[in-house]
């Protein structure tokens, strides 16, 4: 019963402020607000983008959990603690230091100028390369923890099978994790969507190229909030869809989050 | 004998009371608001001042001579786009002085009951800045149009936004950005970095930021200009710190210190 009076101020904190978003959203003007190019051009690049950023984060962060969490090596925590930083980082500081690597006078970033003339930011790319990261380190961290807790003797007994170590990862290991890496890689493709800081300083804001979602918002609340409260109402109709849709992963006893 | 002794003291008492009455009702002249001394009792405390970003260095050096003038007083300052700045003006945020670099932002704190009135104290045109070894060859205005030039804007409701496509309209061009900051001084950094090519902000801007740009600047007969106007605001918490500030701003000691950063008269 103790438990019951925090437990209720908590979950009304995080309640409150949705609730005051449905409460002032202009329902009657919605689809005008909407039906405005630059909400729905920003609504298809957010999407787009948070799931490149999202294949991405899966195909170079899987590798990386499965090295974090099996290779017996010294100095893997320092590792560990490197591919974590950008979750505690601020975005913005992410963003900046984004640019000062791969900018157009940036440390790595100067090569590719002057070899190719191409620099990421302000470019459709660039807003994935930000988005992927400060969203990987969710994905990581979450495949990391399913792989130390796969057993490890059904891996064994697939090696003594005569099974290669490739077949006994897509075979075994991996159908083991796959609740994780499903609910990774919800986490990765929200942060990834929600992304404001590092987008922003990296790639720019511009509408149809960098111009995602929290970007329109941001806009628009300068001009006229209406618009900034419609756009809001969409992106939480789609976190609240992609949070059903996942449900049943998400809540089945078991699976390691 | 009495009576003129009496009438003698009379005259003495009469004449003492007048000579005090004279003396206790002069004040001393309010010189520019920097060095009088009898109205530092009045200024104290807090004075938050909201003031856009191209203000930045003017205002720092303004709110310095302010404190040093009135000892007990400390001048908070918080710069940003006048546009992000009006709403949060309108939405509650705690202020006693509003700086806008446009008329339209003003209007909208007044519209809502922000503030009741404002003067406008200077204002300021366009001018285009480059990296200092400006690689894409931007030599004038018509170089921002040329294919593969790229070119930072302010966001269109920020007044250095608005401005610059004025200035676009003026000469009948079309200018495709890469980017749209949220105030001047991301526009200014982003030229900085050297991640664009070009940006366009204020004369002002391109002053205080030295050796760190290159200006190209915008001939007279397309530039455009902004007004700047400045308000005590209706909340006020401290309303007489907010009126000394404006005072000061509006002296002629103040109006020295933005000229000398590059603003024109209003």
């Amino acid at each position: 019963m103790l438990l019951a009076v925090p437990a209720a101020v908590g979950f009304a904190f995080l309640l409150l402020p949705l609730l005051a978003l449905l409460i002032r959203a202009p329902w009657r003007g919605l689809g005008e607000l909407l039906s405005g190019s630059a909400g729905l051009t920003a609504l298809r690049l957010s999407l787009e983008c948070a799931t490149a950023a999202t294949v991405l984060s899966v195909l170079f962060g899987v590798p990386l959990a499965w090295l974090l969490a099996r290779v017996r090596l010294p100095g893997i925590g320092l590792l560990r603690a490197v591919v974590l930083l950008p979750l505690v980082l601020p975005p913005v500081v992410g963003g900046l230091a984004l640019l000062l690597a791969l900018g157009r006078n940036g440390v790595f970033g100067r090569f590719g100028y002057s070899a190719f003339g191409y620099s990421l930011p302000f470019t459709t790319a660039g807003v994935v390369v930000a988005e992927t990261f400060v969203a990987m380190p969710f994905l990581v961290i979450t495949v990391e923890g399913a792989i130390r807790s796969a057993d490890r003797e059904l891996e064994e007994a697939a090696a003594t099978l005569g099974a290669s170590r490739f077949r006994t990862f897509s075979r075994v290991t991996l159908p083991l994790i796959m609740p994780s890496l499903l609910a990774g890689a919800v986490l990765c493709w929200a942060r990834a969507l929600g992304e404001f800081g590092a987008t922003i300083t990296f790639a720019g804001n511009f509408p149809g190229t960098t111009q995602t979602m929290p970007l329109a918002v941001y806009n628009a609340l300068e001009s006229d909030p209406q618009p900034a409260v419609a756009l809001s109402l969409v992106l939480l109709l789609v976190a609240v869809v992609v949070l059903a849709a996942l449900r049943d992963r998400w809540l089945r006893p078991g699976s390691a989050l | 004998m009495r009576s003129t002794r009496s009438a003698l003291l009379a005259a003495a008492a009469l004449a003492a009371l007048v000579g005090t009455a004279g003396c206790g009702s002069s004040t001393p002249a309010r010189s520019g608001g920097a060095t009088s001394a009898s109205d530092s009792a009045g200024v104290h405390g807090t004075v938050t001042v909201l003031a856009a970003a191209s203000l930045t260095e003017a205002f720092g050096t303004l709110a310095s001579q302010f404190e040093a003038a009135h000892p007990g007083a400390t001048v908070k300052l918080s710069f940003g786009a006048s546009s992000a700045l009006a709403q949060q003006i309108i939405a509650g945020a705690p202020a006693d002085v509003f700086a806008s670099a446009a008329t339209k932002n003003m209007q909208q704190v007044i519209t809502a009951g922000g503030a009741s009135s404002s003067s406008n104290f200077v204002a300021n045109v366009m001018e285009i800045a480059v990296p200092p070894k400006n690689p894409a060859h931007v030599g004038q205005l018509s170089d921002l149009a040329r294919p593969g030039v790229k070119v930072a804007l302010c966001q269109a409701q920020v007044p250095c936004g608005a401005t610059a496509r004025a200035v676009f309209d003026k000469a009948g061009m079309k200018v495709t950005p890469v980017t749209e900051e949220a105030d001047v001084k991301s526009t200014l950094s982003k030229v900085e970095t050297g991640e664009v090519d070009a940006g366009v902000v204020y004369v002002t801007d391109v002053r205080s930021a030295g050796s760190k740009v290159t200006g190209v600047p915008i001939p007279a007969s397309v530039n455009a200009s902004t007004e700047y106007p400045i308000a005590t605001l209706s909340k006020a918490a401290n309303a007489a710190g907010a009126q000394a500030f404006v005072a000061y701003v509006l002296s002629p000691a103040g109006r020295a210190v933005l000229a000398a950063d590059g603003f024109e008269k209003p």
